[in-house]
């Protein structure tokens, strides 16, 4: 068995583990924000899944990955508008509507994929920036310091979220709304318009996450997302809301894909147990949701449309 | 909800308010699908075919012949179940988004019953599985059921999480332990069970047609369901406790036990319909391809949009099931007809969600203006004294 754990092998791991959980992560630092204002938005899975799509679109008509993130991120916008309109405008019952978008997108994608794409063709890849200095420290450096753009994107979204919650103005306003909606919008803070945001914003991330997770795969394919953006949403509750628990959740997802991955591709277990061994995760996420209940208190107001005078 | 004065409305604000609640209360829903169907003939009619020709072909598919009608009839069987395992977790106000993970285990417990007792005669053999599947079902309903009584665990969470164990542990299964390992599949193996034994198949009631027994099971079922919400006492509870958690306990109402329950009795309802799908197949074998949806072709996502068009009543659901698999049949004949990937009903099933839960706000507002002794019939609002 010792040849299995050799160093090169752990360091290759872990770097696919990091890189793995970077979708996870970008969609629940999204949720996250938009969580902490009030908001559950459960139809993230679906704004990947359509993010991921128009990315690839781009991707094929114009061979630029950068465009193709844009796209991503502004279909996300989009569906966070429409998202918004339906939990704060029309203040319709979020874990049924965002059902009801996942189910939207899932079909849509996948039409448009077989209308508009007649031969799927793998997309280019994103190189590999390693960073000066820190890239040469021995393991750690391969691990951690040899990654693509989008993958640093992820990480360093973990303190500007954190900033952006606890440092600034806007991140006061959105706890407001998130924990006592009435003594905001009694200090003139506007309910709806910082839900409105947060609810972009996190769809916009969502997006993102697509695109993101569409280069790592190369290709486009029918539910692409495999429940990635349902997981997400679990690890905004898994984190208790905090960016830094959110990355420790991410991270507990990706490394475990990669394990598995390392582990297949080695014959170490079975191509069928890769169904078992995949189930982890989501039992310790669980068990994590049952700890986190008892000793996180979720946002007051989180999941309850803002109704002046009610 | 703020109640607002009841005194005497002028007759023409009282008229018209009359006539946006009737509007609202019985033409909400259908509003909601011919909505969501003229989205679908814009995207039709953008795809480059002609979304008449289109639905001319889905009607047709799905209700056009005895055996189209036949189809539609069962691929409504897994819908209906799973929809009254939603409307009642739903009435407590338990969301169940777990039918996916409880169609798995229902299929698999029905399944390894069949497998281990293939001897036994068909009249108990038939029971034997369905119960088995329901059991399985109720087992991965309690567990996010009591998370959510006892632990304040978020069951949509829950739910969702146990659906990725159940369906790769299926997966793993059909893959591994309950793979057919005979002749013919040297090539890779199919994740599917061996032939199951022909005295647990669903009889066929009508030759010529898949309409199999589990058609009338599924609609006792949903009658059974409509008179436990509406007629015993735990149907009463279900409610209240849906209605107000504080109000339930304060009357002194066993509020934990009945969320339990609740979710125990949606996830039997989801187990059943696994085993439906199971013992109902054309295959006569569990099979997956692998995929999170390929052994429950999403039942457990579209048993929800059921539920809630059937405005979270059992009886109602009955013909909701019946409209949303016509759907589903019919949009694989429009495949046929128009190159439109059926895909396109999905899509549709969402839109349709999304315009029912938006509307019902509309809707709360209208009730709430009306004056009090009006009581509109409930589309989503749990509610205990209408009777439906």
């Amino acid at each position: 068995m010792s040849q299995f754990f050799t160093t090169a092998i752990l360091t290759a791991t872990v770097a696919s583990g990091i890189q793995l959980a970077a979708p996870f992560l970008i969609a629940a630092l999204g949720e996250t924000i938009g969580q902490r204002s009030g908001v559950i938005n459960l139809g993230v899975d679906g704004i990947m899944l359509l993010g991921a799509f128009g990315g690839y679109y781009t991707a094929l008509q114009t061979g630029s990955l950068v465009l193709a993130v844009l796209v991503g991120i502004g279909v996300g916008a989009l569906l966070g508008l429409v998202t918004a309109l339906v939990s704060v405008t029309l203040k319709a019952e979020q874990g049924i509507s965002g059902i009801g978008v996942y189910l939207f997108a899932l079909g849509f994608s996948d039409l448009l994929f077989l209308k508009l794409v007649g031969t799927p063709l793998p997309i280019n890849q994103l190189k590999v920036i390693p960073i000066p200095l820190l890239d040469r420290i021995p393991t750690v450096g391969g691990m951690l310091f040899k990654q693509d753009i989008l993958v640093y994107v992820a990480f360093l979204l973990v303190p500007v979220v954190a900033f952006l919650l606890n440092r600034t103005t806007y991140g006061l306003n959105i706890k407001a709304a998130g924990e006592n909606p009435a003594a905001a919008d009694s200090l003139g803070v506007s309910v709806p318009r910082i839900r409105y945001s947060t609810v972009i914003i996190g769809s916009s991330l969502a997006g993102l996450a697509g695109a993101t997770l569409l280069i790592q795969d190369g290709i486009f394919q029918e539910n692409l997302t495999q429940a990635q953006g349902f997981i997400a949403v679990a690890l905004v509750y898994f984190g208790a809301w905090r960016p830094s628990g959110v990355m420790a959740g991410a991270l507990l997802y990706g490394l475990t894909e990669a394990v598995v991955l390392t582990w297949k591709g080695l014959g170490i277990i079975p191509l069928s147990g890769s169904d078992l061994a995949g189930t982890a995760p989501a039992v310790i996420t669980v068990l994590a949701l049952l700890t986190v209940a008892r000793r996180f208190r979720q946002p007051a107001a989180l999941g309850r449309p803002y109704e002046r005078g009610a | 909800m703020n109640t607002q004065s009841v005194g005497v409305a002028p007759a023409a604000r009282r008229s018209r308010l009359e006539w946006r609640r009737i509007f609202l209360s019985w033409f909400a829903l259908p509003a909601s699908a011919l909505a969501a169907l003229l989205v679908g003939a814009v995207m039709i009619a953008a795809l480059g075919a002609n979304p008449l020709t289109g639905y001319h072909a889905l009607l047709t598919g799905a209700f056009g012949s005895s055996y189209a009608l036949g189809s539609t009839a069962v691929k409504a069987v897994p819908l209906l179940l799973v929809g009254v395992g939603i409307c009642i977790a739903f009435r407590a106000n338990v969301f169940n988004i777990g039918g996916e993970g409880q169609i798995a285990m229902g299929g698999l417990a029905g399944t390894a019953t069949a497998l281990v007792l293939p001897n036994l005669p068909a009249p108990v053999l038939i029971p034997l599985v369905l119960i088995a599947g329901a059991l399985g079902g109720a087992a991965w309903g309690a567990i996010p059921g009591a998370f959510k009584a006892y632990f304040n665990v978020n069951e949509i969470l829950s739910t969702i999480m146990l659906n990725l164990v159940a369906v790769q542990l299926m997966n793993y299964l059909l893959a591994g332990p309950m793979v057919d390992h005979s002749a013919g599949t040297v090539g890779g193996l199919i994740p599917q069970t061996r032939l199951l034994p022909k005295s647990s198949w669903l009889p066929i009631l009508v030759p010529n047609t898949q309409l199999h027994l589990g058609v009338v099971i599924a609609v006792l079922v949903a009658v059974g369901a409509y008179v436990l919400l509406w007629r015993t006492g735990f149907g009463f509870r279900v409610r209240a406790v849906g209605l107000s958690r504080d109000a339930a306990t304060y009357a002194g109402m066993p509020v934990r036990r009945t969320i339990t329950l609740a979710m125990t009795l949606s996830g039997g309802m989801c187990g059943l319909a696994g085993s439906m799908l199971v013992f109902g197949s054309i295959s006569h074998r569990m099979v997956t391809d692998g995929s999170l949806t390929g052994f429950t072709g999403s039942a457990g996502f579209n048993g929800i949009v059921v539920a809630l068009f059937g405005g979270l009543n059992p009886l109602w659901t009955i013909v909701s099931a019946f409209i949303f698999a016509g759907l589903l049949v019919g949009g694989t004949a429009m495949q046929v007809v128009t190159n439109v990937p059926s895909d396109l009903i999905v899509a549709l099933n969402g839109l349709i969600v999304v315009f029912v839960v938006s509307l019902e706000y509309v809707r709360r507002r209208a009730r709430a203006a009306q004056s009090a002794e009006a009581r509109p019939a409930p589309i989503l609002t749990p509610s205990v004294e209408a009777d439906g």
